[in-house]
């Protein structure tokens, strides 16, 4: 190991232990909670009622520790140190590529995928699959708010098939069978992108930009601010579709006019650029915010 | 079976879709094709999380280097996996409090949420904000003034950034709204940094950002009727499949 790199992984442990000491010492980096009983009655008409007592909890700012009904919660503090910990083991990546990083970058990948799959299985499979086939069970076991008349809609037996097959991928012959499925996937959105697209982007588009070159108030003075906007959207709009129209060459007046188009196209991409920094900036300042408002307190 | 059968099933749901928007007798079937869409979808997240768990599983086996890694995901993606389904901390629904499963899966305090709260949304935040530091470092490098083109796109995007933030009025707050010429004409303050930005907002991005949209429908839509007529079939792979 080089020198430099045992130095700089002394000073980050030390910096790190003294971190930690600073903040248990001063108490920062706690979180604190109410305690909300709750009590439930059985909605049950032909059983005799029985009543079901837990508790929930309710963050509150530390101003309140030392309150009545107010308590230190182990999981939310561990909570806020662990994401302390995500946080900063993301921005050593700024250092270099180190095992801490590729850590929590495991880490990620691994809660992004089960948290995928487990957001699909209560709001997709359970909700509009199990509750659709099986109604009955459905209401017994997660929707008791559902109507007891509802009846199977074995309609849905074909996309349970169609699922099937596609698991049917993950299998080491017979693959090919997954193409059923993914053909409807690719047809259904073909079907929807091409409707929605030329509603929207395309006739709504077209529709906006139709509007006068000249504004006259209704007084009948010129207003010549919003005539100079209208002409220049219009102006920009039929400049920047010549420049992306290539069935013609680019020459004599459709050079100057498609060299305008690439002008105006120039302003939306810088500006586009400026938004999207200042989003990652955003994203930058709300880390940054956690760490020293949230975690060290300062 | 292996083509013609895809690509019957792609044309009939791709034009029952279509017809949904002109006969108003397909809406229901359009409605019911748009619902298994999305219960397909959501196996296909279920197909996702088995497609990670064989390639860690073979990288594990082969101990390839960084199989360590391949191990942690998995720990990670089980054991979200687990409290997620099994709702782990989730109370019942008040209302139903005899149904255990009645409650909501993301519920705050369960098991789930506290990873989706305290490992999920900073790790996927910070990981967002971290390219914030490239982008601003790919900026200055690839950012030169070298032509007329280079050059607006640098000076928009400069001036939408300061015109976006507390330097704007740092820097041009003190324009006066006295008029530069005639009466009702354009005043010192029109030049305010935050004003350019409207402006360029509204009258120089629109016309680029519409020609965009209109391109790309085009797009999509000859993408799309390719599709559904199986001119375009790179979707279904080659045949050399197994």
């Amino acid at each position: 190991m080089k020198q430099s790199t045992i130095i700089w992984t002394l000073l980050m442990v030390l910096g790190g232990l003294g971190l930690v000491s600073v903040q248990v010492f001063r108490g920062k980096g706690e979180v604190y909670v109410r305690t909300v009983p709750v009590e439930a009655k059985s909605s049950s008409k032909t059983s005799p009622e029985q009543t079901y007592h837990w508790s929930t909890y309710q963050q509150v700012p530390a101003i309140e520790k030392g309150n009545p009904g107010i308590s230190l919660s182990f999981s939310r503090t561990l909570g806020l140190w662990v994401a302390a910990f995500c946080t900063l083991a993301i921005f050593s990546f700024l250092y270099g590529d180190n095992p801490l990083y590729k850590f929590t970058e495991s880490v990620f990948v691994g809660v992004s995928a089960a948290y995928a799959m487990v957001v699909a299985f209560w709001t997709e499979i359970v909700t509009n699959l199990y509750a659709k086939l099986l109604p009955g069970l459905a209401r017994i076991s997660f929707f008791p708010d559902m109507e007891s008349s509802t009846q199977p809609n074995w309609l849905y037996l074909i996309p349970l098939v169609l699922s099937v097959l596609l698991l049917w991928r993950l299998a080491p012959k017979g693959n090919w069978i997954a193409r059923w499925p993914l053909a409807f996937f690719i047809g259904a959105t073909a079907g929807i992108r091409l409707i929605s697209y030329l509603e929207t982007d395309f006739i709504g588009q077209l529709q906006s930009t139709i509007m006068p070159f000249i504004v006259f108030s209704a007084d009948g003075s010129l207003l010549w601010i919003k005539s100079l906007r209208n002409t220049i959207v219009i102006v920009g709009v039929l400049s920047c579709m010549v420049y992306f129209f290539f069935s013609i060459e680019h020459e004599g007046i459709v050079k100057y006019i498609s060299r305008l188009g690439i002008w105006f196209l120039m302003v939306t991409f810088g500006a586009s650029f400026a938004y999207t920094v200042m989003g990652r900036i955003a994203l930058l300042s709300g880390r940054l915010d956690f760490l020293f408002n949230n975690w060290l307190g300062i | 079976m292996k083509r013609t059968i895809p690509l019957f099933i792609s044309a009939v749901t791709g034009f029952v879709l279509i017809a949904t928007a002109f006969i108003p007798k397909f809406v229901d079937w359009g409605n019911d094709a748009m619902a298994w869409f999305n219960l397909l979808a959501a196996f296909a997240f279920v197909l996702g999380g088995g497609n990670l768990l064989k390639m860690q599983l073979q990288k594990i086996s082969a101990q390839q280097p960084g199989w360590g890694y391949s191990a942690v995901t998995l720990i990670a993606f089980f054991i979200t996996l687990f409290v997620g389904l099994a709702k782990v901390g989730v109370h019942p629904n008040v209302n139903f409090p005899e149904f255990a499963w009645s409650g909501d899966y993301l519920e705050e305090g369960s098991v789930f949420w506290w990873f989706f709260e305290y490992i999920f949304t900073p790790l996927s935040a910070t990981m967002f904000a971290l390219l914030a530091f490239y982008i601003s470092s790919a900026a200055f490098r690839a950012f030169r003034a070298k032509n007329t083109e280079a050059t607006i796109l640098l000076i928009i995007a400069v001036i939408v950034l300061l015109g976006r933030t507390y330097a704007s009025e740092w820097l041009t707050g003190g324009f006066s709204n006295e008029p530069i010429f005639g009466e009702n004409g354009i005043t010192y303050s029109d030049f305010k940094l935050d004003h350019l930005t409207q402006i360029i907002m509204e009258d120089f991005t629109t016309p680029g950002m519409r020609a965009i949209k209109i391109g790309i429908a085009l797009g999509v839509a000859s993408t799309s009727l390719k599709v559904l007529l199986g001119v375009d079939r790179s979707y279904l792979g080659s045949d050399q499949e197994a």
